[in-house]
């Protein structure tokens, strides 16, 4: 019997599993709106959101909590400095998720992991180095498509 | 460990499949672009759920 054992395994070895949540995690902080599984979202979600009520919290000792989920300054310093601060006045629910398409490769349904704030954010042209990202690679693409047409 | 005795025909077989049925999806109609999509998934025609949501629909072919 299963009964009330918490969380996912993801068909991972428990070091496995810690490097993949501590992955999300530091994306989620620094992008503030990742693409994954629903599964893998509903996961995270948990764990950020505790994440995001330390921040909250500011403080030296909630920041070394903090940075025992995510060991990574850059990701950390940004959630304590610029995300958490929009929170302030929320108890919980920092996060949303919205289930988008389904992976081509295996039929996954993948789902928007974001700040439920992140339009007004984006709007703010916090944003745009991210945009410019996506652009490039499809850029790239395209001049391979051409290499090969000329090949 | 008991083990059936005799095969079973293909009309056998097939009668008892012939009553498994496809189920059609419960299908949605989308408030932004009439698209059909499924209950709480952004929409696959403009992406968008609750306000917009996917940024970019990619057109097929591209």
């Amino acid at each position: 019997m299963r009964h009330k054992v918490d969380g996912r395994l993801f068909g991972r070895t428990a070091n496995q599993r810690k490097a993949l949540r501590r992955g999300l995690m530091v994306a989620l902080f620094q992008h503030q709106r990742i693409e994954t599984t629903v599964a893998k979202a509903k996961e995270i979600k948990k764990i950020a959101e505790r994440v995001v009520t330390m921040g909250i919290r500011g403080d030296l000792h909630s920041k070394r909590l903090a940075l025992s989920y995510v060991p990574n300054r850059a990701a950390i310093s940004k959630l304590f400095s610029e995300i958490a601060p929009r929170f302030s006045g929320r108890p919980g629910g920092y996060l949303r998720i919205v289930h988008t398409r389904q992976r081509v490769n295996d039929r996954a349904q993948m789902a928007v992991l974001e700040f439920v704030d992140y339009e007004e954010v984006k709007e703010a042209g916090k944003e745009k180095p991210e945009q410019k990202e996506k652009q490039k690679p499809k850029k790239a693409e395209a001049t391979k498509k051409q290499e090969k047409e000329e090949k | 460990m008991a083990n059936p005795t005799h095969r079973h025909t293909k009309a056998r077989r097939d009668k008892r499949r012939a009553n498994w049925k496809g189920q059609t999806p419960n299908l949605g109609v989308c408030p932004e672009c009439k698209e059909p999509r499924l209950p709480h998934r952004a929409c696959p025609g403009c992406g968008s759920y609750n306000g917009r949501k996917v940024l970019q629909v990619v057109e097929k072919g591209t």
